[in-house]
């Protein structure tokens, strides 16, 4: 339904304050009074705290308090579990959630231990030099197979062991399928996704006014409303006594949505503890250890195929590494065994996910949240078979997709929203197609290749498939009004940062009143605005929150009509609701803003069984997700002296059902791909022996820069979604999942001759380089 | 820690005189101690280059300079660059590319670039690649950055870059 404001490539509101410097971040809050927080955190993986003096700190000028855990009392508790279990039968599972301050023992490198708080930072940092920690450094649990091993050292002693849970799920019976098969093909995979490191670094700041009684946090969380209400309830405080802003957020990519992590808990309590304003910003080096980020898998995968490379079933074994904790459940494992199926009709599939707790930082979802795991494993086994029987790579996925008239298709096991993890619509040949043209495949691999080969140039094309689970309930709601000056004001509860909620929203509405997009005002994160939802993340903002504007700005149109139908004593069909003014036949017209005054008068009734103002407030809640999809390809070009990786070309072919601003939506897959592509060559999380992380900085922990992003191509696919009226699937992950699988295969490809097969992500130059001796040593045997 | 000192610094135009810390950073001065908020801190040691500004008309990066430093010197930050209510050609572009999502990145992007686009009136991509390759940029994947830059010059200069 691509419209006059829906579907158009609309330039944003919210970039005028963003480019001058006006916008508001949570550290641009300053207030009267306002002292600050410097945390004192573990440097070893797994120790026992023997003792903690802290007396230098207390006696150090501007110093304001120093807290232990002890000092908590009763306020120390461990953190809610965010994410319960899915509903398996026979699952294992084990909840071991963050504490606000370790106590007795600290689990991973970077887990608070004291906070102190000081007039300025400074002098809050100078403070943590004072304090002594005197430790009892134990054996540290790093690696997930050994720490499955009777005598491996315990994370968390009581527990009995560092498995933290277990989940079978089946389709069909693969046993009996693998017994037909001609081929099968098994091999050990391992994926290690890292940080999201977002541009700005996560804080807090509090304010308890005690004469109003009333608290108000700015925080860079992606769910203010699962905050405020939680806040309330550990501060024994009324939710309308809670107000948290999640203003402007430079960047998050899931792991700004970890509630609560222990500041989120702290810095309010402290607050109301010394009835101040407090101030906590992480810093980088915090952020690195400090944030949850996402950790590696190892997988023991099985395909078996018949000899025409038709796909009879998939068997995998996998251990997650969850770090210390377990907030946010079985998520990110959970979107591994579910999106590894991808688009393809597989017809038995047996999956045992085992997740198993190390002395590391904690593993909460980051964009793509599992689901790159997934894909790599299933892509690296098509390209094996490909390989094995002689078929095309394209073709094999091509005879293996699901085809347009098998949606909805059922995979028949549990996602992480816990619905069955059914597809609503999908057509997956023809963002096939539409890559393979845009890359040049045949002209490529017929002509390209062996030329540049003849040449002596390394050069490789990888092309992979994927889908991505978006779009999950339970709900978002939303507030539409038409004030009295004719501008609309929308209030919703997801946060932003960065999605150009403000302007992709804003277009939902006009799309229903047909007022410019500049004069609608979106707010978001603000629970004094709306407090009722769940938060930004797993790709859901333009499905679930989009939806719920979408059935708001309806009803809000119903109610402009009927008030206008009452004025000029006309029916509502006969009435035009265009340019901000509702419209006669006979040429009569009044405004939004005229409307918006009768329809909350000064004097006189409201009709009885009606309600004042134009306004309406709707909620959307989806049974279950929706399922976007695409295929990227890329071409690279390997140099086998230096190691060095240049990506020549990347093309990325993308259904998101309908879009709602196509500038918007390039941006967010520009943006996943940079993050793929980091994920794919230069960004790797290195923990050593002891579980210390030896890429604790951006000097070690290479983001990329525009050298090394190449330029994008996007082509679109629309295949919109029959379960939402607006017809949306998410987009915010899908740049990120299937970077790389394809980069690998790609790589693998430009390195054919030294016959060597990569098994694993994310590359470097050291690595391929291993690989490529260890093939040689191989051959050489 | 009390190793005080008093300096004059101009910023944006205005010269502010103040006592401040010896160790005081650059980047905290602006933002905290002069309320100049749109310079963005990301990772305080060097790399992100989100808190650039410029120095004498010299980009650098806030986070690696004592305000002291900064004592007798001109500098510029975001909020300096076009007269409220206006926009300089840069973020003109910016806003006509979408080159920012988030936008946290983005001021330390345009005091990079002010500079460049001023004194490049034809720079081939690579060179504009170069330019930017000292900023990091989570959202953008940079291909709309480099497109306002190319947009931004053509403003600047009448141009095709």
């Amino acid at each position: 339904m691509a419209g006059r404001y829906f579907g158009q490539p609309i330039r944003r509101n919210e970039d005028p304050v963003l480019l001058t410097g006006q916008a508001l971040f949570t550290d641009d809050v300053q207030l009267p009074g306002m002292v600050h927080v410097a945390f004192l955190r573990s440097d070893y993986a797994h120790a026992r705290i023997r003792s903690i003096d802290v007396s230098r700190a207390l006696d150090r000028p501007g110093v304001i308090g120093v807290y232990t855990a002890e000092d908590l009392g009763d306020y120390w508790q461990p953190g809610p579990l965010l994410v319960p279990p899915p509903p398996v039968e026979g699952i294992i599972f084990h909840q071991r959630t963050q504490v606000p301050l370790a106590k007795g023992k600290v689990r991973h490198v970077g887990e608070p231990v004291v906070m102190v708080v000081a007039e300025s930072r400074y002098i809050a940092e100078d403070a943590l030099d004072d304090i002594f920690v005197d430790y009892e450094p134990l054996e540290a649990v790093v690696d997930v197979e050994k720490a499955l091993e009777p005598d491996a050292p315990l994370v968390h002693e009581d527990l009995g062991t560092n498995l933290a849970a277990r989940v079978v799920q089946r389709k069909g019976d693969y046993e009996a399928a693998r017994a037909k098969a001609d081929v099968i093909i098994q091999r050990r995979f391992y994926y290690d996704h890292g940080l999201a490191a977002a541009m700005e670094n996560r804080g807090i700041v509090a304010h308890w006014d005690k004469k109003m009684q009333y608290l108000t946090v700015w925080d860079t969380t992606q769910a203010p409303v699962v905050i405020r209400n939680g806040l309330a309830k550990m501060l024994g405080l009324s939710e309308s006594q809670v107000r948290v802003i999640a203003p402007f957020i430079g960047g998050a990519f899931g792991p700004k949505i970890m509630m609560f992590y222990p500041e989120e808990v702290l810095i309010p309590w402290l607050s109301m503890k010394l009835n101040r304003p407090v101030k906590w910003i992480e810093d980088r080096r915090e952020n690195f250890v400090a944030t949850t980020q996402e950790r590696y898998q190892v997988h023991y995968a099985e395909i078996a195929l018949t000899k025409e490379g038709r796909i009879l079933g998939v068997k995998d074994r996998f251990y997650h590494d969850t770090g210390a904790y377990d907030p946010y459940g079985l998520t990110v494992p959970i979107n591994s065994q579910c999106t590894l199926l991808g688009p393809y009709d597989i017809p038995n599939y047996h999956s045992e996910m085992n997740v198993v707790f190390t002395n590391k930082t904690i593993v909460t979802p980051y964009r793509g949240a599992g689901r790159q795991h997934g894909v790599f494993v299933m892509e690296r086994l098509l390209d094996l078979a490909a390989k094995e029987l002689g078929i095309d790579r394209t073709e094999i996925r091509r005879r293996n997709f699901i085809p347009p008239d098998k949606f909805p298709y059922n995979n028949e096991i549990i996602y992480q929203d816990f619905a069955p993890l059914v597809y609503d619509s999908g057509n997956y040949e023809p963002a096939l197609d539409l890559a393979m043209k845009l890359i040049d495949y045949e002209k490529f691999i017929k002509e390209e290749q062996p030329r540049l080969r003849a040449e002596g140039k390394h050069v490789g094309l990888g092309i992979v498939a994927y889908v991505e689970g978006t779009g999950i309930g339970p709900y978002e709601g939303a507030r539409v009004q038409v004030e009295s000056t004719g501008k609309v004001n929308v209030a919703t509860g997801v946060g932003t940062q960065g999605q150009s909620h403000f302007t992709s929203f804003a277009q939902i509405v006009a799309e229903q009143l047909d007022v410019d997009v500049r004069n609608i005002r979106i707010v978001t994160g603000d629970t004094a605005e709306f407090h009722w939802g769940t938060g930004t993340f797993a790709s859901r903002g333009a499905v679930v929150a989009g939806n719920a504007i979408h059935a708001a700005a309806k009803k809000v149109r119903e109610k402009v009509l009927q008030k206008a139908s009452e004025e000029f004593g006309v029916p509502v069909e006969e009435l035009e609701l265009r340019g901000g003014y509702v419209h006669t036949k006979d040429g009569r017209s009044i405004s939004l803003a005229d409307l918006a005054v009768k329809a909350n008068p000064l004097r006189g009734a409201v009709k009885p069984g009606t309600e004042p103002g134009l306004e309406a407030t709707m909620y959307f809640g989806p049974e279950r997700g929706v399922t976007a999809n695409g295929v990227h390809a890329m071409i690279v070009e390997v140099d086998p002296e230096l190691m060095d990786v240049k990506i020549k070309k990347y093309v990325v072919v993308h259904d998101c059902g309908k879009v709602i601003n196509p500038l918007v939506v390039e941006g967010q897959i520009h943006g996943g791909v940079a993050q793929g592509i980091g994920n794919s060559f230069y960004e790797e999380i290195v923990y050593n022996e002891d579980g210390q992380m030896l890429t604790a900085s951006f000097m070690d922990y290479l983001i990329p820069t525009a050298m090394e992003i190449p330029p994008i191509e996007v082509g679109h696919v629309e295949t919109p979604s029959p379960w939402n009226e607006l017809g949306t699937k998410g987009t915010g992950e899908a740049g990120a999942i299937p970077t790389a699988a394809a980069f690998v295969q790609a790589v693998e490809d430009a390195l054919a001759d030294y016959g060597i097969e990569i098994l694993e992500a994310p590359l470097s130059p050291n690595r391929l380089f291993e690989i490529l001796k260890e093939a040689q040593a191989k051959k050489g045997t | 820690m009390t190793d005080l000192h008093t300096i004059r610094v101009t910023v944006n135009g205005t010269t502010y005189e103040r006592t401040v810390e010896a160790r005081m950073l650059l980047s905290d001065f602006i933002r905290h101690e002069l309320g100049l908020t749109g310079t963005h801190v990301g990772c305080e040691h060097g790399v992100c280059g989100a808190c650039t500004v410029l120095f004498d008309g010299q980009p650098v990066r806030s986070c690696l300079m004592f305000a002291v430093q900064a004592d007798g010197h001109e500098i510029m930050t975001v909020e300096g660059l076009a007269p409220e209510g206006e926009m300089h050609p840069l973020q003109e572009a910016f806003h006509e590319a979408h080159a920012l999502q988030c936008g946290f990145c983005t001021p330390g992007f345009l005091m990079t670039l002010k500079p460049f686009v001023e004194t490049h009136p034809n720079p081939t991509e690579e060179e504009i690649r170069k330019a930017i390759s000292g900023n990091l940029c989570r959202c953008t994947g940079y291909q709309h950055i480099i497109e306002a830059v190319k947009l931004a010059i053509k403003k600047i200069h009448h141009t095709d870059a």
